[in-house]
């Protein structure tokens, strides 16, 4: 375990060191300046900006002092924002981001494998076939669709929520909504196959066949094992979900940290792209990790390294 | 069985509960509500770079003069002034009760201080240009001269001394622009990180920073300490700082807002048509227009370009696609503007575009005849714009005119507006959208842009004739020349076409019955000072 941890450790700080590598070339290489404005800005004030960033010097150079600074832990300053820096922009924008996200994950996780579960117990009948409503409903409206129904029927109509904003706990309810019929769809779908595929294992009709009662079968037996699939894909349901929703951020005009990936590349403020990315892939390559652990935890089949066989 | 279904109905049902909750209501304070498209990347006059700093800084800064209710420029931080005959020193004497919103005093020692500082090439200000008709600005900004060089000099507390590098008619107005603004000199100095959060941001006009949340919203209230405080009505603004223009209307339409501006632009164009009393089309000085790339063939043409710009409907661009009560434009120079006699600028230049269909398709042919080409030739040019529906759309109908009236088919590409700027200052474009607002309330801030040297002649236009008027309109003293050179540059430019300006630009908004006192000065976002609100 500990040898296999190391490995994948080393593993991760590899992968983060091509990531960033491969970003900064690309970021480079797309035409487009974070200085460039349409205005009359004489060449001089441009040269300014760019001495005072440091873009004046060798991209070789740059890149250095960049990983200079990112050993450090620093993510420099915003070339767009004089008022924060890339690591105050993460610092506060992810911390909403991940609230809204965990919010929506607790709703996906707690309602999306029951509907399954359910739908698999009372295959093509009334609960089936509403859970799969729900679930296609969720998997093919996307979220601004949903978000802009949402403001329209629950807060602009009858004013029972907030359109927009950021502050209180009322205005994370219908984000948080819109972004977990994604999660809660899926999920209930993967929990629905997988479970119907256990119901029908040997082991589930052996247990039955000695009289255990029906819901210790399907808790501990069924259920146990057809969540399996669900934590397999957790980590990236886990690391898309926490760093935000840039469509949802935007719509409900939340403060988030999805809406700075995107407006980092549209503005080209060079920092602020390389440390959204890479704050990005330091989660998902963690979450990842953690899930490859729980995985041996749920299922204790699965071993994580060869001596474990 | 039943029992299970309980269980999922209750679930359901909590989810349901879970998710119910209350709005919340208003205080009965003025405080007027409104959004602001964008995050300010600083609240620093100095280092302010657009409308989103902008809109917020005129509320809460003042400078030496202001634009009043009456769009007149009028003594603001400053009592009266004094200029030399030869239009080159200014002298102001600050009024004697007007403070921070700390309660120092403002003193001529904090504009000297804040002038000199946006010219500090090391705070790499965007718009240290407007510092340059200062004599020694543009020289300390290029690192050629020195700060102690630059031509402000506080005399003493009270009174200013400005010496311009050549007469600016329109100086007086560039004091009120935010870049001009005075900053509390002992304030900036104890603390460089004082416009970062409004604990300790310090100000000195109508309002003043009380709360930002970055990316959320921003508040300002009323500033005790201002000199003319009986004036202001509102005991503050709300701002949130949503950039969906959709949701910012929808909030205004639930009634969160009292106020918004800009509006989704099918919305204008809904209540234009039902005729809503909130909708206002504020004035703008502002031309929308397609760069000619002028060095390649056959945009060198002058035939070809009057062909393109002549069988440009511009009419029905303005009334069936843009829909928000833009005006066909007549030149490059938007209308608004007054000449030497204090006239509107236009009247004397007049209709310079000509929509004639059978005029441009014959100049059209003779241009491409002689570069060489064939109206085939022409099919593999292409139209550059910016990502954005409403340029699409404007796009879609140039393409479509010049396909009927000249039978070209003109391509269309959209790009990101970085990369759109990147394109224009490399010259790698046929045909490129552009825009311009006016900085100040002078055609020469648009007749300048195509003087040969200008950064922003995209159109690469190069006519030492041209450049002579433009020259003569920048130093000159005297108002009748200067006004004289500038109707002849603009006669000529629209003579060369190496652009062709689509629209005069206005900027619609929305605001509540109750809100009374707003007005819309020409060069900025409406003015919410003397606002009120009688619910």
């Amino acid at each position: 375990m500990k040898k296999y941890l190391l490995r994948r450790i080393i593993m991760s700080i590899i992968t983060l060191w091509a990531i960033v590598t491969i970003t900064f070339v690309l970021m480079h290489a797309v035409p487009g300046n974070p200085f460039a404005k349409e205005g009359k800005m004489p060449p001089v004030v441009y040269e300014n900006l760019q001495k005072k960033y440091g873009l004046d010097r060798p991209l070789i150079e740059q890149y250095g002092i960049y990983l200079k600074n990112l050993l450090k832990g620093d993510f420099g300053d915003s070339m767009k924002s004089r008022v924060e820096t890339v690591n105050d922009m993460i610092g506060r924008g992810f911390p909403v981001s991940a609230y809204l996200g965990a919010q929506s994950l607790l709703i996906a996780l707690i309602i999306g494998p029951a509907l399954g579960a359910f739908a698999a117990l009372y295959q093509n009948k009334f609960p089936d076939y509403f859970s799969m409503i729900i679930a296609i409903i969720g998997i093919s409206v996307p979220g601004f669709i949903m978000g802009t129904v949402l403001i329209q029927f629950v807060a602009k109509n009858v004013s029972w929520l907030p359109i927009g904003g950021w502050g209180e706990f009322r205005h994370t309810l219908l984000p948080a909504f819109a972004l977990s019929l994604m999660p809660l769809a899926y999920t209930a779908r993967l929990m629905r196959s997988s479970m119907l595929e256990i119901l029908g294992q040997d082991y589930i009709k052996t247990a039955k066949s000695k009289g255990l009662e029906k819901s210790v079968v399907i808790l501990k037996h069924a259920v146990r094992n057809a969540i399996l699939p669900i934590v397999s894909v957790l980590g990236t349901l886990i690391s898309n979900t926490l760093v935000g929703s840039f469509v949802i951020e935007k719509i409900f005009g939340i403060p988030g940290l999805g809406m700075f990936f995107v407006k980092s590349i549209v503005s080209r403020d060079y920092t602020l792209i390389m440390g959204t990315t890479i704050f990005y892939s330091i989660i998902l390559i963690f979450m990842l990790l953690l899930v490859d652990i729980a995985y041996t935890f749920i299922d204790p089949r699965i071993r994580l390294t060869k001596e474990g066989r | 069985m039943s029992k299970k279904y309980l269980v999922l109905v209750g679930l359901l049902l909590l989810t349901a509960i879970i998710f119910t909750g209350c709005s919340g209501g208003s205080s009965g304070e003025q405080i007027l509500r409104t959004n602001n498209a964008s995050e300010p990347g600083s609240l620093d006059p100095a280092l302010a770079q657009g409308t989103h700093e902008s809109w917020v800084l005129d509320h809460t800064f003042e400078g030496l003069m202001k634009v009043d209710p009456n769009l007149q420029v009028v003594p603001a931080m400053a009592k009266e002034y004094k200029v030399t005959p030869d239009n080159m020193t200014y002298t102001f004497t600050l009024r004697d009760d007007i403070k921070w919103s700390n309660g120092d005093p403002v003193t001529a020692g904090d504009f000297e201080f804040a002038w000199k500082r946006v010219l500090d090439p090391e705070l790499a200000a965007d718009y240290a240009y407007q510092a340059y008709y200062i004599k020694g600005g543009e020289a300390y900004n290029t690192g050629e001269g020195s700060k102690d060089d630059v031509a402000v000099k506080a005399i003493d507390d009270k009174t200013l001394e400005v010496t311009l590098a050549a007469p600016t008619p329109y100086f007086l107005e560039l004091t009120a622009f935010y870049a001009l603004y005075p900053v509390n000199q002992a304030v900036v100095e104890a603390n460089p990180d004082w416009a970062k959060n409004a604990e300790t941001h310090v100000s000195n006009g109508p309002f003043t920073l009380t709360e930002w949340e970055h990316n959320a919203s921003i508040k300002i209230r009323k500033n005790e300490n201002y000199y003319d405080k009986k004036s202001v009505k509102l005991t503050g603004i709300d701002f949130d700082i949503i950039d969906d223009e959709n949701t910012a209307w929808q909030k205004y339409e639930g009634g969160d807002y009292d106020f918004l501006s800009p509006l989704p632009q099918a919305v204008v164009a809904q209540m234009k048509e039902e005729k809503n009393p909130e909708l206002v089309i504020g004035a703008e000085v502002g031309t929308y227009y397609y760069n000619l790339n002028t060095k390649i063939k056959p945009f060198n043409n002058v035939k070809v370009r009057k062909g393109l710009s002549m069988t440009l409907d511009r009419e029905t661009i303005v009334t069936k696609i843009a829909q928000g009560g833009q005006i066909a434009a007549e030149g490059v120079v938007p209308l608004g503007m007054k000449d030497e006699k204090g006239k509107e600028y236009r009247d004397a230049v007049g209709q310079l575009i000509e929509y004639n269909v059978a005029e441009g398709k014959k100049l059209f042919a003779e241009g491409l005849a002689e570069e060489g080409m064939t109206v085939a030739d022409f099919n593999k040019f292409v139209l550059i714009y910016n990502t954005s529906e409403a340029h699409k759309k404007i796009a879609q109908a140039a393409q479509e005119m010049w396909r009927v009236n000249l039978g070209v088919e003109v391509g269309l590409e959209n790009m990101d507006f970085q990369v759109k700027l990147d394109r224009e200052k490399a010259g790698d474009f046929n045909i490129s959208r552009a825009g311009w607002i006016g900085d100040y309330m002078d055609p020469i801030t648009f007749i300048e842009l195509w003087e040969s040297s200008s950064p922003f002649n995209d159109a690469k236009y190069n006519n030492p004739e041209y450049d002579k008027m433009v020259k003569i309109a920048k130093t000159s003293g005297d108002k009748a020349e200067r006004f004289e050179a500038m109707r002849a540059a603009e006669k000529m430019i629209m003579e060369d076409m190496p652009v062709v300006p689509v629209y005069f630009y206005t900027q619609p908004y929305a605001q509540k019955s109750y809100v009374k006192g707003v007005y819309k000065p020409l060069v900025n976002y409406p003015k919410l000072t003397y606002a009120e609100l009688n619910k």
